[in-house]
């Protein structure tokens, strides 16, 4: 098991609240020193560009920013280090591999989504769909937030060879329901579509194999698992990826051009890193790549699973909290106290020094599922304790409308 | 001001009625008024307030929408105490409202039931709900 009240150690933000309760780390994490220093070593030491400078300097950073490519594909188990690119975060990446894709759809086409994604993968389909007069349709999801194999099939056999691009969280931010992504990938493929997965919630709290996935393409972000603000990963197959077209164009994303116009780009990935990349970003994401590991990613879904389960059977005992997803595995909880709006009750949390977030999550259409527009949500990661779950628990064992006025007099 | 309206227990008592029983809680379907919806991401407040202004005078103000306590409580005290006022009147009302939420000198006479929200800024991230309804209806009197 974890050694929590040793990993906290390495956190700087619980040394500077020692008191806060931080349930939002699905919104972002915290960083360890290992992280910090990453970026204070490139800000401090190294700090010159990549792959332009005539400088043994230049020339060591632009290995370690190629090593870092290395160790994100190791962390995700890609078969090459080319099929990383390094974006901003998840919805860059989720924004480049839709508009990537655009060329390669036709009028009629159609992209499967389902109500409970993030606003980052739905809104950049929206706006490929309608230029390229292709349909959007929605898979089916149980109340718990589920896929169901024979729910996608039915989508599948609807619509056909139509369907070119279904695209899904692994862990979706709201329920945290976790996909069988291998059977998902399996019949997707067996319809010659591609399936693009939105890893942002699923890649911090757990090992991800792509290549034991089958998953054609792959988006998350650093900021999620300990790393940077402003770092993000967009993985692809290799082959798929080299078809991808890039979105922007510029330096270090070409290998020569001339006053005609013709453009020789550079090899993927770098033909999609057009301009000085995020440097520091990438090597503070390795870092964070490699505390991870070092903790392990199975340790730490063991542990998040056992937390939320605490969690959920604490919360159960209180008759004025409804849990929307007891049943799902990821140390996401989503709930709302009787009478209570989600966001005086996060007012109030608030008050007791306990962090959560209330909303619509981004997922702005998923109240169809379950009946409710708001909820708060209260998300785990691997240096929470049962500690923070019950001071938690008891802050919420006082949510009324009452208290929820009085923290404003 | 009566002391009374200073008493916390009043406060808290005046903003549980307007949420519990939010007053001009109902839109209307009529051309003659003017309609701001407001949502924002930030907040996850979503509501509709209509205004009715003629001559100057603001002869109706109507809202809905999903809201939290903060939001729904001051745009229904928003509703009663702007209704009948003239466009002047109630910017002036607007403008020591806005000053009590940024924490500037304000006068207390003329916001009356208002006050409840006197300390909203002690949760800062909430002011934006405490002044939701009454951005909506600042729009729609500047524009007059
Ligand atoms: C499921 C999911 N997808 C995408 C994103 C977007 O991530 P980012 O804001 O880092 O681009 C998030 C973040 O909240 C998320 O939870």
């Amino acid at each position: 098991m974890l050694d929590v009240n040793e990993i906290k150690k390495d956190f700087p933000m619980f040394r500077k609240h020692q008191n806060m309760i931080y349930l939002d780390n699905s919104a972002t994490t915290f960083k360890p020193d290992a992280v910090i220093s990453a970026l204070n070593r490139y800000y401090e030491e190294a700090s010159v560009n990549i792959e332009r400078g005539d400088y043994l300097l230049s020339h060591e950073v632009s290995n370690d920013y190629e090593d870092a490519r290395l160790s994100i594909a190791k962390f995700i188990n890609a078969k090459r280090k080319e099929e990383i690119v390094f974006t901003s975060g998840a919805t860059d990446s989720l924004n480049m591999i839709a508009y990537g894709l655009m060329d390669q759809l036709q009028e009629g086409d159609v992209i499967l989504l389902n109500y409970a994604e993030h606003a980052s993968n739905i809104l950049c389909w929206f706006d490929v769909a309608r230029k390229k007069k292709c349909q959007i349709a929605y898979i089916e999801l149980t109340m718990d937030g589920e896929v169901c194999l024979d729910k996608l099939k039915a989508k599948l056999d609807e619509y056909g060879s139509r369907v070119k691009i279904v695209s899904m969280a692994y862990v979706s931010n709201v329920l945290g329901f976790k996909q069988d992504i291998t059977k998902i990938a399996a019949m997707v493929h067996e319809y010659q579509a591609l399936l693009v997965v939105d890893g942002a919630q699923s890649v911090p709290h757990m090992k991800t194999d792509v290549q034991l996935l089958d998953i054609d393409f792959l988006a998350f972000s650093g900021h999620k698992m300990c790393g940077p603000t402003g770092i993000g990963v967009l993985y692809g197959k290799f082959d798929l990826l080299d078809r991808l077209k890039p979105l922007r164009y510029g330096g270090g994303a070409n290998a020569r051009f001339d006053i005609e116009g013709n453009v020789l780009l550079q090899t993927t990935p770098h033909k999609f890193e057009a301009g000085t990349p995020n440097i520091a970003g990438a090597l503070g994401l390795a870092a964070a790549v490699r505390y991870l590991s070092d903790i392990g990613m199975d340790n730490i879904e063991e542990y998040e699973k056992e937390l939320k389960k605490y969690m959920v059977e604490k919360l159960q005992e209180l008759p004025n909290i409804k849990i929307y997803n007891p049943h799902t595995t990821s140390g996401i909880v989503a709930f709302n106290a009787d009478g209570v709006f989600a966001q005086d009750a996060g007012s109030y949390l608030n008050t007791r020094n306990i962090c959560v977030r209330s909303g619509n999550h981004c997922a702005k259409i998923l109240h169809n599922l379950i009946g409710t527009d708001q909820t708060c949500r209260a998300s785990l990661y691997f240096y929470n304790t049962k500690a923070d779950i019950d001071a938690f628990v008891n802050a919420c064992a006082e949510l009324n409308i009452e208290n929820c006025i009085n923290i404003f007099f | 001001m009566s002391n009374m309206l200073k008493d916390p227990a009043i406060l808290r008592e005046l903003i549980m009625d307007h949420y519990k029983y939010p007053r001009n809680h109902e839109l209307v379907d009529d051309d003659s008024y003017d309609s701001r919806h407001m949502a924002s991401d930030s907040c996850i407040d979503d509501i509709t307030v209509q205004s009715k202004i003629e001559n100057g005078i603001i002869k109706d103000i109507r809202f809905d929408g999903v809201a939290c306590t903060i939001s729904t409580a001051s745009t229904s005290i928003m509703s009663e105490l702007l209704k009948g006022k003239s466009i002047d009147e109630a910017k002036k009302i607007m403008e020591n409202y806005f000053n009590m939420m940024d924490e500037k000198p304000y006068d207390e006479e003329l916001l009356e039931e208002a006050i409840a929200m006197m300390n909203v800024h002690r949760q800062a991230n909430r002011i934006k709900c405490a002044t939701i309804g009454w951005k909506a209806m600042k729009e729609m009197i500047d524009k007059e």
